[in-house]
């Protein structure tokens, strides 16, 4: 069993061609690896009997030679995405009995590629937290955490996702990302993780957080790995109106190339922020030593709008989130709190429904929007974005993509960041991507001097992953990474 | 900017959230201390620079005016914390 939960899904694939293993036994071995950990909190719901049908389903295709690209590798699901019959919580009290009547875009993919749900993971409330705490179900704890004896956050808002799979407890695992809810939870769970260019993925059946930033990803051990979930995950869909109707290249080929003559990579100068630790620097110097040493140019970049960018995330993501949480009145689904007017119950259905951290910021979003604030806030914090999006243009006139740090510290302690600002400053090195639309990756590069993962983040411009990929696998070859499992 | 009590409170009833009146305070001043970090945000000059909410450049797609989906309210039904006779209950609005 240890054997198999250790590898990879392209390891795994290979095994299954060559009938080392079943896809039910793959299927068991990972099931076993989630039940083993449960005080690791993973699971908002374990779908167990159905990850076994699938596996006979994939295994009677691989037996007729008809298997496809995912058969008999066994995923996990951020219970953000809609899994029809499956129930789908958003980890929130206001969705705890919601089962979708539809499967959103990205999972169906999934499904159509062969792969095998084990269940919904937990992340933070309507994917709005940075450490997984303002799950309703309580946070996930990192697999990391037995490296020094106290419970970690696992990051957020995909921290299920990131730690089931450096766990050994899935092979892989989908993932979304407004402001770094893929990058900074793989990079505290030393694991990968990839946001595509905004419209890449469909948006499709995802619960909405803030719609202009929003975007599915994949999380896995590999940077192989994610490229190939990338290929399932991606594609154009008429049914979400931001989605790209652009071709899907093979990720994977972009994969394992180790020459980068020619390739320009840029270090930004406003991400040396004061008060970053010295690993944090020393990591970024290895990072690009490394691109340096495969032939890639090393030039020194400026993106002067880098420290506005977080004020701004917290205007337009708040923003969004009012207006799309406003569906949730006890209404058409989730929970009631019943009262005999409306008005009441609508109110006090979402004082109950929704956590703390939800409503903070459906009221900052309510109060930018209204009446006399919207020009001051809202509008002038889109206009911040747009020059925020100008300096990465500029620069992406001189090289192909940008290395950053992805988080500006290693995992931190379940419950040791009760201010929110604070809290919101893990994403200081995620969030401008984002805004920006652009392809982003998080590789596990080193270790901490505790002992905890620590990631690059590879920055690329909008559609080009591949170049992403590659300085990505590069990374991924040198840093020779020790994975916990 | 300050955020007093007041405003908190308008501010929670168009966002049609309950907050007991001895929450007012500890949330105003949660409120007005992100808000307060936001304001840094006026020191960016931004005039002449148009306001972005699409970054891809896309222009939104349109389709015929046709129905291509529904007939199938029973299935929309099925989450209601309470429905009847194929509608979704809500308390009586008008007296």
């Amino acid at each position: 069993m240890s054997e198999i939960v250790s590898k990879t899904i392209l390891q795994i694939k290979e095994g299954l061609k060559k009938r080392e293993y079943s896809a039910l036994e793959v299927t068991d071995a990972f099931i076993s690896a989630s039940e083993c950990n449960k005080k690791l909190n993973f699971y908002n719901t374990f779908t167990k009997e159905k990850a076994l049908e699938m596996a006979k389903t994939s295994q009677s295709r691989i037996d007729s030679g008809e298997d496809k690209i995912l058969d008999g590798i066994p995923i996990a699901i951020k219970d953000l995405f809609c899994t029809e019959g499956t129930l789908t919580t958003a980890s929130s009290k206001i969705l705890g009995n919601f089962i979708p009547n539809y499967e959103s875009t990205v999972t169906q993919n999934l499904w159509d590629a062969g792969a095998i749900m084990l269940g919904k993971v937990g992340c933070d409330e309507f994917a709005m937290g940075s450490s997984n705490e303002t799950s309703f179900f309580g946070e996930v704890i990192n697999p990391w955490s037995k490296v020094i004896n106290k419970n970690l956050s696992p990051g957020g808002s995909s921290g299920g996702s990131a730690a089931v799979v450096s766990a050994g407890a899935a092979l892989a695992a989908t993932g979304t990302d407004t402001g770094g809810s893929i990058r900074q939870p793989a990079a505290f769970c030393g694991v990968t993780g990839i946001k595509p260019t905004y419209g890449r993925c469909s948006r499709w059946g995802i619960i909405a957080f803030a719609s202009s930033l929003d975007q599915a990803g994949p999380i896995t051990k590999t940077v192989n790995d994610s490229a190939l979930m990338l290929n399932v995950m991606s594609g154009f869909d008429p049914k979400d109106s931001t989605s790209a109707n652009k071709n899907t290249p093979d990720f994977l080929k972009a994969c394992g190339n180790f020459n980068l003559k020619n390739l320009k990579v840029g270090i930004p100068k406003e991400y040396q922020i004061s008060g970053m630790s010295s690993e944090i620097i020393n990591l970024w110097e290895t990072g690009y030593g490394w691109l340096k040493d495969r032939g890639a140019d090393i030039i020194e970049v400026s993106l002067p709008h880098t420290k506005y960018a977080l004020p701004t995330y917290y205007v337009i993501a708040p923003a969004e989130a009012s207006s799309n949480l406003a569906r949730y009145d006890g209404v058409k689904y989730g929970y009631r709190n019943s009262q005999n007017h409306l008005d009441d119950l609508y109110a006090n259905t979402r004082a109950d429904g929704f956590g703390n951290e939800v409503k903070r910021r459906i009221l900052i979003g309510t109060y930018v929007l209204s009446a006399g604030y919207y020009d001051a806030y809202y509008r002038k914090a889109q206009r911040v974005r747009n020059l925020i999006i100008q300096d990465f243009n500029k620069v992406f006139k001189d090289v192909d993509v940008i290395l950053t740090p992805t988080t500006p510290s290693a995992a931190f302690e379940v419950g040791s960041q009760q201010d929110p600002i604070s809290m919101y400053m893990n994403d200081v090195f995620t969030v401008p991507a984002s805004l920006a639309g652009l392809p982003a990756m998080s590789v596990p590069s080193g270790l901490s001097t505790n002992g905890l993962p620590l990631g690059l983040q590879i920055i690329g411009k909008q559609f080009d992953e591949e170049n992403v990929l590659k300085v990505a696998s590069n990374i991924e070859d040198q840093a020779k990474f020790p994975f916990l499992n | 900017m300050p955020i007093d009590k007041d405003t908190v409170s308008k501010v929670s009833n168009l966002a049609r959230i309950k907050i007991n009146n001895n929450q007012l305070e500890k949330i105003s001043k949660e409120l007005e201390a992100v808000m307060g970090w936001i304001d840094s945000l006026s020191e960016v000059e931004t005039s002449g620079i148009e306001p972005v909410a699409n970054v891809t450049g896309q222009k939104l797609p349109l389709r015929e005016d046709k129905v291509t989906d529904g007939g199938y309210s029973d299935k929309i039904l099925n989450n209601a914390p309470e429905k009847e006779g194929g509608f979704f209950v809500v308390p009586k609005v008008i007296e």
